[in-house]
């Protein structure tokens, strides 16, 4: 696949926004600055997965995983980012468990919705008997007060 | 507002992953380094949310390190200057080269003639 330049950019959009976030309030950023952080992003995407999949091709891997990216921002002398990233992943492993057990939860409630349906249709009747039993009941002691 | 409260801050106002860069076009950056087969997921999070922080590092520190005379803006120059003083944004020199005048750059020249192999 051919990738044109523009396509290895990230949105200067949400660099902007990033960035913005990480200044004091009321602080401005060049045109040109927020350019130059935008490529300077890129390259360290680069860098960090080349310095990633080195650790991996060690482990002769042909996947890169989290461990690999984690070795690779100490290798970078980027430590600081080692505790929020090890915060994201929890974080992310939490949600997709989330998810799992929630469609798991889904197929297991759809499954027993299918066998119980036959037993549910019969509970219903007999609710419905009880129910006309009790009205029944009920008329027929107004009429012993009358 | 210090450093530390700012990855907090980020955090609250992205979305619930705390991930703002799309993740797929940094998978899209990631595939084009040589050598590269494939990606798992947890790590494709894992730089994406790097590269936030990278993005926060760079700009605070180049401010903090900036002009001292126009504390209101983060410019070029401020991010060059950052990142030739500072060891671990080394990589980024060519990407992010100090400028210099043209005629300041002619200067040099005059004064340091480079010297030719063959003469």
């Amino acid at each position: 696949m051919a990738e044109r330049p523009e396509d290895l950019n990230l949105p200067n959009a949400v660099i902007t926004r990033i960035i913005k976030e990480a200044l004091p309030d009321g602080v401005n950023v060049s045109k040109e600055a927020r350019r130059a952080i935008s490529q300077a992003a890129s390259v360290f995407v680069l860098y960090a997965t080349s310095c990633a999949n080195n650790f991996a091709m060690k482990a002769k891997r042909k996947t890169l995983n989290a461990t690999d990216v984690m070795s690779a921002m100490e290798e970078m002398e980027f430590e600081r980012f080692l505790q929020p990233l090890r915060e994201s992943l929890e974080a992310y492993k939490k949600g997709q468990k989330g998810k799992k057990e929630a469609s798991e939860q889904k197929r297991k409630d759809a499954k027993e919705k299918k066998n119980d349906k036959s037993r549910e249709e019969e509970e219903e009747e007999e609710e419905r008997m009880e129910e006309d039993q009790e009205a029944e009941n009920e008329v027929e002691e107004e009429e012993v007060e009358n | 507002m210090s450093g530390d409260n700012v990855e907090d801050q980020v955090n609250h106002a992205s979305n619930s992953k705390g991930i703002s860069l799309p993740m797929t076009r940094v998978k899209l950056i990631m595939k084009s380094s040589p050598d590269v087969s494939s990606i798992n997921q947890e790590a494709l999070l894992l730089t994406t949310k790097a590269t936030e922080l990278f993005v926060q590092h760079l700009a605070l520190s180049s401010f903090n390190n900036g002009s001292g005379k126009d504390n209101k803006t983060l410019l070029y120059s401020d991010l060059a200057n950052t990142v030739e003083e500072t060891e671990t944004f080394q990589f980024l020199t060519d990407i992010l080269p100090k400028k210099i005048f043209a005629r300041d750059y002619l200067k040099l020249i005059e004064e340091n003639p480079i010297e030719e192999a063959d003469n």
